[in-house]
């Protein structure tokens, strides 16, 4: 008898959630975490005394059911709180506000547009939602319960009416760029109503591929186009107490060094991990949230790997395109023609902007004209900075991790004064505000955080890399060809972002 | 037209490096093509090539065999990985036979591995595997693998008279090297390389050598050979030795899996009959789930060497359980009529549930135009139809003349 049933590498969001639901069956369950503190990318980043942030700063689709079963509301996290508005910045002040259903800001042929547009993608976005808090069988031998999965999306589109199964189908892998100009007219609203389908990936307005299904999946919370004013903060301080009260024991400061593969009848077997100090740890079964890259290429080792398999893992796409700017702020800063920043802003002035931003990431620019998400969570969460001042957190999209010319110190202060410069239009007092500044390109993000290229979902999230393909065939359904090794993080189906989805899921197949 | 415009930009079948000497023989202009070398079917007469390799001797070129170099740290974990045999028992010096599969443990090809140095080794196959050795390396720190292909001459010496050419060379020694070692020679003021290998089934050497060296080594064998019937022998000739030796040919009794389109148009080593050389008993290799439940499961087909009656040969045709011809049970793979065991052989591969009852093929044959067809009783053949003891025997009879 081992002394654990589960060793769980990484105390991210989704590591913790599986960890729980695995303590709760009854298991015994030990989870290891490399850095000095549980919640991964969602963890607490202090990037100046006492003013803290974590790289995902916003929660917009959390799972409800992960919420109830775990109680995460005991543990101090409310998934209902209000739910803040995305705002689209405009030079000119005309600020786009999309709150609730509602919209502001934009003309009225567009604001009749937008109900219709909301209330068929929120449509769509209920029918797929099961499928994002369930394995998606492999194709082909299926099992009857796998079958009856099929079946029942199947049976999910065939109730929508045949108009809307058309108009599914049609759209499903369309550019962002096409489904917005069939929309709108007002061209902040289109790069707005894109953005969530873009924002951590490696797409563009005009790439066909993943971004409405990556939408679709942001919109299975309650809250379309929003993000909720909870704090990241809450979620994975609920997270890690909630862990801890289902009896999961928690190690965090253990980098896994290997996985210890040994030799079972039907081939190989995870039997325990290594840690980089030399002790050993012996278990039934090992889980890893770590990205499938390194969780195969480094922690397993491709001599215990299939050829073939070994070069699907090393062809996974994981290049992040997205970098984290952080503000130390002495106080709120003011936004021209906003009462109060509190919300969601966008800086993404139409959809040519995103679409060029992303050309000059591809070959390895950065654009001049960047677009980027701010949120200052310690509006809400005052924990996050002394008391009267602020952190301003930005997703900066399109920034590659391999720069021509390379990365240095002078490329990373003007651009660090390209970002402020940029944000300062919007809000012209903002530089004298500054206390601190730090640029996290993917690069950095990769070291800190141990998630190979910085990715936002540890793997590219697109139709070949998703659903029963997540992260690729052979390592998909949560199993892995070695026996008793498997996956939980964001590189499993449904993919990245704080949802608890891919933790969830991996939990329910392991204890089938 | 002039001949350049059909010319094809130039493009051209390389030489081997053997080319002058080989061409001289080449009487009939009898050329293929192999791994985009001018190569020889025959160069006279198969027949006459096939009696000097199985009565005295003759060189084969396998200048146009694929050499790759593979050295470092990790080289021998690298390819033990790579192949379903223990590699890592191998000695310096020893030559080890071997196949490679798929993920799914299907036969991608066969070949021979030399371990030269503890880090270091030569894979010699049929066909170029560059980007199968590529793939098989990601993950190795420290292995480089380079294409040698070009920067050797090598050329295999098969017969019952190879050793007794070698001495009268001048190679000492030569007859005390054992069958899959390698051994080393003084060859005009360089190293010449000396393997105890072929592909012929009988006593055979394969000779390796820089390229400059290629036609000194030629002539030194012609002189040496020329009282012990020495001569080229081609493709054909090749195909007749392999197949009396029961040894296997892509395209014939295995399709490589990389180039298959149809599921299972490819072959394991079990139904190949090379479970042999799955070990399972060492490290991780590719194909081994998929190969430890088909050895559980039992492979679908088995690779069999038949004794077929009469003297019709039984190219292509289908097996059956029954004279009837209505119980299929398999199929011809290479078939020829043996003059030296003065049989009509096969290899065919056979579901192995029926291996134990009657196998009937259907032979269909002509005779001066018109189509005949015959269903004759086969029987299955255990050894290898060619196998003399000379081939294994140390020192090799015959060679101390
Ligand atoms: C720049 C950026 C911004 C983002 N912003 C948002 C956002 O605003 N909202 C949102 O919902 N999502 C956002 N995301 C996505 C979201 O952060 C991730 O998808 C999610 O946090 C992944 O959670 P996880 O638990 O699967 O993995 P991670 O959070 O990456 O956790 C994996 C854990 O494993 C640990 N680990 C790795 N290797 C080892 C080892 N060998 N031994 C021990 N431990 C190990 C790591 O230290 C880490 O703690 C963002 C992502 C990025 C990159």
């Amino acid at each position: 008898m081992h002394r654990y049933n589960s060793i769980i590498i990484g105390a991210g969001h989704n590591g913790m959630v599986c960890a729980n639901y695995l303590a709760r069956s009854g298991q015994k369950v030990l989870l290891l975490e490399s850095s000095d503190s549980v919640g991964g990318l969602a963890s607490v980043r202090e990037f100046h005394p006492e003013f803290k942030t974590s790289i995902a700063h916003s929660i917009s689709y959390f799972s409800e059911k992960v919420a109830r079963d775990l109680n995460l509301k005991k543990h101090g996290f409310n998934l209902d709180a209000a739910p803040l508005p995305t705002i689209g910045l405009s030079a000119d002040t005309n600020h786009i506000v999309l709150q609730g259903g509602r919209i502001s800001g934009v003309a009225n042929d567009d604001e009749q547009s937008y109900g219709k547009y909301l209330e068929l993608i929120q449509r769509f976005a209920n029918m797929v939602k099961p499928f994002w808090l369930q394995t998606v069988p492999p194709i082909g031998n299926n099992s009857l319960p796998e079958i009856m999965s099929y079946a029942h999306l199947g049976m999910n589109m065939r109730l929508m009416g045949k108009a809307d199964m058309r108009e599914f189908l049609r759209i499903l892998t369309l550019p962002m760029r096409d489904l917005m100009d069939e929309n709108f007219d007002n061209e902040i609203l289109k790069a707005m109503l894109s953005w969530d389908g873009l924002i951590g990936s490696k797409l563009a307005p005009r790439s066909p591929n993943h971004s409405l299904i990556t939408l679709l999946l942001r919109m299975s919370g309650p809250t379309a186009h929003q993000v909720s004013s909870a704090s990241v903060k809450t979620l994975i301080e609920a997270l890690h107490s909630s862990a801890s009260a289902s009896g999961v024991e928690i190690r965090t400061g253990a980098p896994v060094a290997e996985i210890v593969i040994g030799d079972g009848a039907e081939g190989l077997l995870a039997t325990g991990v290594k840690l980089d100090t030399g002790e050993q740890i012996e278990a039934d079964c090992v889980i890893s949230s770590a990205d499938p890259k390194k969780t195969f290429l480094d922690l397993v080792g491709v001599q215990h790997l299939e050829i073939g398999f070994t070069n699907r893992i090393r062809r996974l796409r994981a290049d992040g395109y997205v970098a984290k700017f952080h503000l130390a702020l002495k106080e709120l800063p003011e936004f021209s023609g906003l009462d109060s920043p509190d919300g969601r802003l966008l800086i993404a002035p139409d959809m040519d902007v995103i679409e060029f931003a992303y050309d000059d990431a591809k070959y390895g620019h950065c654009s001049m004209v960047p677009v980027m998400e701010i949120v200052i969570p310690s509006i809400h969460d005052e924990t996050l900075a002394p008391a009267g001042q602020h952190v301003l957190s930005a997703h900066v999209m399109y920034v590659p991790r391999y720069l021509q010319g390379g990365w240095d110190d002078q490329v990373r202060e003007a651009y660090t004064q390209l970002l402020i410069d940029t944000i300062a239009k919007y809000a012209p007092g903002i530089r004298e505000q500054i206390l601190h500044h730090e640029l996290l390109i993917p690069a950095d993000l990769e070291r800190e955080y141990g998630v190979t290229g910085g990715h936002w979902h540890h793997s590219e999230l697109s139709l070949d890399q998703s659903l029963m393909m997540r992260p690729t065939y052979g390592a998909a359904q949560y199993q892995t060809p070695i026996g008793g090794l498997h996956l939980c993080g964001a590189g499993c189906h449904p993919g990245g972002g704080l949802m608890g989805g891919a933790g969830h899921n991996a939990a329910q197949e392991i204890l089938k | 037209m002039t001949s350049e415009q059909f010319d094809f930009s130039r493009e051209q079948l390389k030489r081997s490096h053997f080319h002058p000497r080989q061409a001289a023989f080449n009487v009939r202009d009898a050329w293929s093509a192999w791994n985009g070398y001018k190569f020889a079917d025959c160069y006279y007469d198969a027949e006459y090539e096939y009696f000097c390799v199985r009565n005295t001797c003759g060189t084969y070129d396998i200048c146009p065999m694929q050499k790759y170099n593979i050295k470092g740290r990790d080289a021998e974990v690298m390819l033990n990985r790579m192949v379903t045999r223990d590699i890592t028992k191998s000695r310096v010096n020893r030559v080890s036979y071997v196949v490679w599969c798929t993920d799914e443990g299907r036969l991608i090809d066969d070949g021979t591995i030399f371990k030269l140095a503890d880090d270091e080794f030569m894979l010699v196959c049929g066909s170029p595997c560059t980007a199968w050795l590529e793939k098989s390396a990601f993950g190795f720190k420290e292995v480089t693998i380079t294409d040698v292909s070009d920067e050797i001459a090598a050329l295999a010496l098969q017969g019952p008279t190879s050793c007794t050419v070698l001495r009268k060379m001048g190679l000492d020694g030569i007859t005390k090297v054992k069958p899959f070692n390698i051994s080393y020679f003084p060859f005009q003021g360089e190293s010449l390389m000396v393997s105890r290998t072929g592909f012929s089934g009988d006593l055979g050497y394969e000779l390796w050598v820089k390229p400059e060296q290629a036609l000194e080594l030629w002539d030194a064998l012609y002189a040496a050979g020329a009282n012990y019937g020495i001569h080229p022998f081609g493709e054909t000739a090749t195909n007749m030795a392999r197949i009396e030796a029961g040894f296997i040919m892509p395209g014939f009794e295995f399709n490589e899996a990389l180039k298959t389109v149809h599921f299972e148009h490819d072959q394991t080593p079990f139904e190949l009959n090379l479970g042999w050389l799955v070990d399972f008993k060492k490290s991780h290799f590719n194909g081994r789930s998929a190969l430890l439940a088909e050895q559980t499961r039992g492979a679908r087909f088995t690779l069999t060497k038949l004794d077929i009656e009469g003297n019709k040969t039984a190219e292509g045709s289908f097996l059956y359980g029954n004279k009837q011809c209505s119980l299929e049970i398999g199929y011809v793979t290479s078939a020829m009529w043996s003059p030296a065991v003065k049989a009509n052989i096969a290899l065919a591969m056979i579901k192995t549930e029926y291996l134990g009852g009657n196998i009937w093929a259907e032979i269909y044959y002509e005779k001066e135009l018109r189509q005949y067809s015959k269903v004759a009783r086969c029987e299955v053949k255990e050894k290898p139809f060619w196998m003399p003891a000379r081939a294994r025997a140390n020192p090799p009879a015959g060679s101390l003349v």
